[in-house]
């Protein structure tokens, strides 16, 4: 079972609708099971059965997950695969000592590839789907792996399966949610 | 968080009634908001039976914005920021509500616009799978109907035709063997929504006329009225 943590404002808002259903698309036509958790019914571990985590984005005007993230400190004992998209790669970057600050892109922007990596598309660059206030400066120690003109795109902990994509790959960019899967075991 | 004060921008078609009724499920609905084109090939709203939108907001008991845009493709943004800044004015929105589907052009420039106004702005059909929501939006008390066909196979029969069981079955089939899209995202059809389940009365058409040749073709609602449901 993956699991994907709604960061929204309330459980079962209208974010739910735009940020995590598409992500569920994108699992279930991978053949797999998912269920959905708003970050603040997160017990201090994940549930049993969890193959991997997909912590998903937040409209644009939702930041309110910045101000509690102690509610994420699951994620630090989580052994399983974690991908954090918009501000589920802000949360990641919060979470593990890294910062964020105030960074706007809407819509479709070329991001650069500066590491190859299987999760990402090939190099040099792609077009991707943005939608963003706040901005990251990554872990000490984590990779860049992607960047825009704006900010830094995509990172990974090079210790442990955790990816950050500030884009929103639910939208043209499936096969970085499809690749991700491919990493999370069951 | 309180419930927040959104507005609904509203074509009149089946994917911003519809999502006006997602967001009455976890928001406060304030009014629908409606750009009417000057211009009849707008870029970004839609242009068929605009005129039934009152209509429609009446019968939901809804205020209505209502605006004139240019139609100009760059004008359009400003006469958008223009309405929701009305709506702001007049009925206190915090945020807005489309029915976009998959159109990156069409969102990004609203998400733009909310942007710079602060409001909040919710996609709830946003890459929504387009079979359950089609099925969701029979089963859910919709009375939909084609007003609009721009694309083969479509013949004369489909205006004005309600969107049920047998006309989606329909509808599946043709985008499975013409590559049309099934919600007619990509401008294969337009839709009229004549009765929603938090319509109080719904609207019955009394004049019709259509034109229809070469797989294009509009049914333009002449005269229509509410009628207890």
């Amino acid at each position: 079972m993956i699991l994907l943590v709604d960061p929204g404002f309330r459980a079962g808002s209208l974010s739910m609708d735009e940020f995590v259903l598409p992500v569920g698309r994108i699992v279930e036509r991978s053949e797999r099971d998912w269920r959905c958790q708003h970050y603040a019914d997160m017990e201090t571990e994940i549930p049993v059965g969890t193959e991997g985590v997909i912590i998903c984005g937040t409209a644009l005007k939702d930041n309110g997950f910045l101000a509690a993230i102690d509610r994420f400190d699951w994620l630090k004992k989580a052994g399983v695969p974690v991908l954090g998209i918009c501000a589920g790669m802000q949360v990641l970057c919060l979470v593990f000592g890294g910062t964020v600050r105030e960074g706007c892109e809407i819509g479709m922007t070329e991001v650069h590839v500066t590491v190859p990596h299987p999760i990402l598309p090939p190099p040099p660059s792609f077009q991707a789907y943005e939608l963003h206030s706040f901005s990251c400066e990554p872990p000490a120690g984590w990779e860049t792996l992607a960047v825009s003109a704006a900010c830094v795109q995509a990172t990974r902990d090079p210790h442990h399966p955790r990816f950050g994509v500030m884009f929103h790959p639910e939208v043209r960019n499936d096969r970085v949610v499809e690749a991700f899967l491919e990493m999370c075991g069951g | 968080m309180a419930q927040l004060r959104l507005g609904v921008l509203c074509s009149g078609g089946k994917d911003s009634l519809f999502s006006c009724f997602r967001a009455m499920q976890e928001e406060e609905v304030a009014c629908l908001v409606t750009l009417v084109p000057e211009n009849p090939e707008s870029y970004l709203f839609h242009t068929p039976n605009l005129h039934l939108v009152p209509l429609q907001a009446e019968a939901a008991g809804l205020p209505l914005v209502s605006e004139i845009t240019t139609g100009i493709e760059e004008e359009e943004i400003d006469d958008l920021s223009r309405a929701l800044a009305v709506a702001a004015d007049r009925h206190g929105i915090e945020g807005v509500v489309t029915g976009a589907l998959m159109s990156v052009y069409q969102s990004t420039r609203i998400q733009r616009v909310c942007h710079d106004l602060g409001l909040w702005c919710f996609n709830p059909l946003w890459y929504r799978d387009p079979e359950r929501y089609m099925e969701q939006l029979i089963t859910s008390g919709f009375r939909v109907i084609v007003s609009g066909v721009f694309s083969a196979p479509f013949d004369a029969s489909w205006l004005g035709r309600e969107i049920d069981l047998e006309a989606l079955s329909a509808l599946k089939q043709y985008a499975r063997d013409f590559r049309i899209t099934l919600t007619g995202e990509g401008g294969e059809y337009e839709t009229l929504v004549l009765d929603a389940p938090f319509f109080q009365r719904r609207i019955a058409i009394e004049e019709s006329v259509y034109w229809y040749k070469n797989y294009r073709g509009v049914l333009e609602v002449k005269k229509a009225r509410l009628e207890e449901r």
